[in-house]
């Protein structure tokens, strides 16, 4: 077979890359291909041809039907031969050309021939094929041959066997899991792939039955384990099984962590590596666990061999993620690694030190940095950037050094995405270093000298107009604005004269010299920035004399809008020209989405300029399709709020329950969701029987049980309490579950005919205050809480009595009240004395609500709280003290 | 992390980053211009790594990547994001061995090219669906060259030619080992 195929072209001359396909062509290729159909069948060049055709398909050219069924029809002339090459070859662009189902049929009989051949390869390789293109009616046909061949003393054609059941799994489930006993009969075998094929195919199998992952993992990490693969396969499943019973061992060792520390010196370094990754993943691993991992990546990282070297690196580079104190003994060989060809492992290495290092190390750090980030490509340098900011809200002291290399480095080439994370970088610096502001603001400023990206200049133009007139000296930022306006287009030339404005409406002093520069950009080419200019002139009053800037223009060019952007485009869509002006009242503020200004975003990492503001929820209306589509509730009105699933079992019991509870105005419905985590069993009638004696003001109307709950497919029962029309009731709920239970047999999936009534206790379930609030969040605060006006509030104070910290009774007082809160005031600052937290959210009924919160510490650990309620109803102000007096 | 170790897919590119064998097992890439796009982007950005005495690796539009360059022959080997790197570098050694013994030592595009036929029983042998079939390049080669006819057809149908190929596969095999 070492020849070249094609007889050589007459014109071909010698060249280098010369190739035997030179000149290939379809049409030729599918002539060429009737050589199948001759009597005397010429092994080779058959081959020859199937080869040609594989060529064509590999370099992504395709058949049409008929050519690809012609073509199959043919091959299949092939089986006739004897020929080993060519069957191969056969087997092969048999998978390739995937026939369909009613072409299958064709080759059914010869492959299932040479399933049962003595033939070592023709079993292996025929129960490839016919594994990968028959669909489910013929698998019962062939299933008895596959079963034996999963026990076939061949390691070869066992394999095949059992890899073809992990692709089976996925689409015939029902009938590879009657092969379980075969299969862990393979698991046993002597031959090192056909343990791994086993053991990966026995799991897939048992993956849902906790019990049985616990009981192969005990009985194969004792005995011996024979194909590294197998060894990895092995430490995955320890792993879950560790992660999964973590919860009920607090003190003493984990089970099966000395296996782990075993495997890291087996003497596979797939293994090694394998377990060493998955002791740095355990939940809540302890510094001593980890040292003996650490020290096998960090061998790892002097090796010579470029993949061990980035394994290791990425692992600790997640493990400093979480104990940057364990890789601190790696910071020696993680610095030479900086200068490693290989520049996926560089950056790595950097960003590993930027977490571990320490504050005298800094200066260091960005020396080598300052070097190496010329030579990386655009991705790496986003990686370091991030690092770097991280790094510098860490030890705020070194800002200066750091933000010298920000700007150094913005200065530099680079894309979109780079460039816009050194700005998000400087933004974020500012904002939360204010010793860095004045310097940080005027490197945005050279940088949108000569910035090349409408979004980013448009960006920071908009930050220089928030921040700018809030420093020492304000004007010298002016001249890099109204540079603007002369140099770019008309994008950024309207943001440069909003700018100008917020500049004049803040600073009294510049006033004059602005409505200069305003006056100027009347006479631009462009419509958007004389409008703007126009605007600006007068509301900031212009004609007049220099007047102090009244609070409502203030308002005007900083408030944020209140309106939902999403509400307001659909309004205007919908708003049809005629004598009446659009009324931007008239749009709704109710939102499905939580109106998070981009500022205030949630969570530690703060996003730069305009991060996307978090996505709709769409759970709510899932809910709401859900229940309008069961007849029961469908007069319910409309879904005030659905809370977050409340569990009412223990993790790993035999029925796993959780609750969510709809509120309606004037009808709570219980949602349960149920699961049967038992295999032999099918519940059938599945109700939850619920005493409301506790709840008074409660009344069950209506209960849709569940018909049938088989194992592992969740499903749902409701029940539904009428409550009166829009009083907040609360109350507490015992919970039953009652069903029939009906045998299975595992092995054929048929239920017995007769079942058993039982019951299984759930936990109790509690409507609290919280659950008639809805967490709505304001862009605004301040500007909301003044516009609601003092009418409606009510103030009082509470002594919530001793706490351990300040955060605990902040936390305590948002949960009970089931507020969002804003401006991240959520968060409490360690060791603080006192806190303002500030709530919003809409109360049954849609009303309104503000809360501004006041914690004091009084005396060694006593809380005190002062709570300002504003709402557009006195009595819902009133409704939020008796919560909080009661809680 | 507890599925089996899976491969994306097994590519054989030339020195131009053009396809000499390649094979998907992953539907990430739905048709052929998305995976001609890959490996060019894949090639472009590995080709001036030196990968030639130890695989490398990278990652790249979060895979993983081990490659390993001969002649004019890119090899490379692509697993998810959170693959066990040294399985994945396991995978590419075998089938860089065994395309090694197959094409007797003489490793290039031409030769690649004129023996593809045991390129792609090769690729075959060793990855089914994306799950790993067989890593040791002596087994995987000695599958591939078992060229032999069918034990139960009678001697006779062998010709001379396929008897002294056989014989001459075998020497050629055990003097590479």
């Amino acid at each position: 077979m070492a020849q070249p195929f094609l007889k050589k072209d007459d014109d071909h001359d010698d060249e280098a890359d010369y190739s035997p396909f030179l000149g290939i062509e379809k049409g030729a290729v599918l002539q060429e291909a009737r050589v199948f159909n001759d009597h005397q069948l010429d092994p080779r060049r058959c081959s020859q041809v199937i080869t040609k055709l594989l060529y064509l398909l590999n370099q992504g050219e395709t058949f049409t039907k008929v050519e690809a069924t012609e073509v199959f029809f043919a091959v299949t002339k092939l089986f006739q031969s004897r020929d080993l090459g060519l069957r191969r070859m056969v087997y092969v662009i048999i998978k390739e050309l995937s026939p369909s189902a009613d072409e299958v049929i064709i080759v059914t009989s010869s492959l299932m021939k040479d399933m049962t051949s003595k033939t070592d390869m023709y079993r292996a390789n025929a129960i490839r094929v016919l594994c990968r293109i028959t669909d489910g009616t013929l698998l019962t046909q062939i299933e008895r041959y596959l079963k034996q061949a999963i026990v076939d003393k061949n390691p070869v054609v066992a394999s095949a066997a059992l890899v073809s059941g992990i692709h089976l799994l996925q689409t015939n489930p029902e009938i590879v899991k009657r092969w379980s006993n075969e299969v862990q009969e393979a698991v046993q075998s002597r031959a090192a792939l056909v343990q791994f094929h086993a053991l990966a195919l026995l799991h897939q199998i048992r993956q849902n039955d906790r019990l049985a992952v616990n009981k192969l993992v005990s009985s194969l990490t004792k005995g011996s384990v024979r194909s590294p693969l197998a060894q990895c396969l092995l430490i995955r499943y320890t792993s879950q099984v560790i992660r999964e019973s973590a919860s009920n061992t607090q003190t003493g060792d984990r089970p099966f962590y000395d296996f782990l520390e075993g495997c890291l010196r087996h003497k596979a370094e797939m293994v090694i590596f394998e377990a060493a990754r998955a002791i740095t993943e355990l939940n809540g691993v302890t510094s001593r666990e980890l040292t003996p991992a650490i020290t096998v990546l960090q061998l790892f990282l002097s090796s010579t061999k470029p993949v061990l070297r980035f394994a290791a690196v990425r692992t600790l580079n997640k493990v400093a993620m979480t104990h940057p104190i364990a890789v601190t003994n790696c910071n020696i060989d993680m610095e030479s690694l900086i200068s490693d060809q290989n520049r996926s492992i560089a950056t790595l290495a950097i960003t590993t030190l930027l977490k571990t290092g320490n504050e005298s190390s800094v200066d260091r750090l960005m020396k080598q940095i300052t070097t190496f980030m010329s030579d990386i490509a655009d991705e790496f340098k986003i990686v370091v950037i991030e690092a770097i900011r991280s790094l510098c809200l860490k030890f705020p002291l070194k800002h200066r050094s750091l933000m010298n290399f920000l700007s150094n480095i913005i200065r530099e080439e680079g894309g979109f995405e780079y460039k816009k994370a050194i700005v998000d970088s400087i933004v974020i610096l500012i904002r939360d270093i204010p010793e860095a502001k004045e310097s940080g603001l005027l490197h945005l400023c050279e940088f949108i000298e000569d910035c090349e990206f409408t979004y980013l200049s448009t960006q920071i133009l908009h930050f220089l107009g928030i921040e700018g007139p809030k420093t020492s000296d304000p004007s010298k930022y002016i001249r890099y604005i109204y540079n603007r306006v002369h140099l770019e287009n008309a994008t950024v030339r309207a943001g440069a004269v909003s700018t100008l404005a917020k500049f004049g409406a803040m600073v009294d002093s510049l006033k004059p010299r602005i409505f200069v520069l305003l006056r100027r950009c009347l006479f631009d080419t462009d419509d958007e920035v004389r409008d703007r200019a126009t605007l600006y002139l007068n509301t900031l009053g212009a004609d007049g004399a220099v007047v102090e800037t009244g609070e409502d223009v203030k308002e005007f060019l900083f408030g944020s809008l209140d309106i939902p952007l999403v509400n307001l485009e659909r309004s205007l869509k919908n708003y049809e020209p005629s004598e009446e002006s659009f009324d931007i009242n008239s749009v709704p503020k109710e939102v499905k989405i939580q109106p998070l200004a981009e500022k205030k975003a949630p969570g530690k990492k703060p996003t730069g300029l305009g991060g996307p503001p978090p996505g709709p929820p769409s759970t709510i209306d899932a809910y709401e399709k859900l229940l309008l589509s069961i007849p029961e509730f469908a007069n319910f009105g409309k879904l005030f709020k659905s809370s977050a699933p409340v569990e009412l079992t223990e993790a790993e019991t035999e029925y796993a329950v959780n609750v969510v509870k709809h509120i309606f105005d004037g009808h709570v419905v219980f949602q349960y969701n149920c699961t049967n985590t038992i295999p032999e069993q099918l519940l059938e009638n599945v109700t939850v029987i619920v005493d409301a004696s506790e709840a008074e003001e409660f009344a069950e109307v209506a209960s849709k049980p569940l018909r049938s709950l088989p194992y592992d497919s969740p499903g749902q029962t409701f029940v539904a309490f009428e409550k009166p029309e829009g009083v907040p009731a609360v109350g507490k709920f015992s919970n039953m579950l009652r069903f029939i239970v009906k045998e299975v047999d595992p092995s054929t999936g048929e239920a017995e005919d007769d079942g058993v009534e039982d019951e299984y206790q759930l936990e109790e379930l509690e409507v609290v205050a919280a659950d008639y609030m809805l967490k709505v969040g304001v862009s605004n605060f301040r500007n909301a809480w003044e516009s609601m006006g003092p009418d409606c509030e009510r103030v009082d104070e509470y002594g919530l009595g001793p706490r351990e910290n300040l955060a605990e009774a902040v936390n305590a007082v948002i949960n009970l009240l089931g507020m969002q809160p804003c401006e991240g005031t959520e968060v409490v600052p360690s060791n603080s004395r006192s806190h303002t937290c500030l709530l919003s959210g809409v109360y049954i009924g849609n009303v309104k609500v503000l809360v501004r919160l006041q914690f004091g510490i009084d005396g060694p650990k006593d809380v005190a709280m002062k709570l300002a309620v504003r709402s557009e109803d006195e009595a819902v102000s009133d409704v939020i003290h008796e919560i909080v007096a009661s809680g | 992390m507890e599925s089996c170790p899976s491969i994306k897919n097994i590519l054989l590119l030339d020195s131009e980053g053009n396809r000499v064998a390649v094979k998907y097992y992953s539907d990430e890439w739905p048709n052929n211009s998305v995976k001609e796009a890959f490996e060019k982007s894949l090639f472009s950005k590995t080709q001036k790594t030196n990968a030639r005495t130890e695989a490398e690796i990278a990652m790249f539009e979060s895979h993983i990547i081990v490659y390993k360059f001969v002649q004019d022959l890119h090899f490379f080997v692509t697993g998810a994001e959170n693959e066990n790197e040294l399985i994945l570098v396991t995978v590419l050694q075998g089938f860089f061995d065994a395309v090694g013994l197959l094409l007797r030592g003489t490793v290039d595009k031409k030769e690649a090219l004129e023996n593809l036929d045991l390129i792609l029983l090769c690729l075959d042998e060793i990855v089914d669906g994306g799950i790993i079939l067989e890593t040791d390049a002596n087994v995987i080669a000695g599958k591939v060259a078992s060229h032999s006819i069918d034990a139960a057809a009678p001697l006779s149908e062998q010709t001379i030619s396929q008897a002294l190929a056989t014989a001459r596969e075998h020497l050629a095999r055990s003097l590479l080992k």
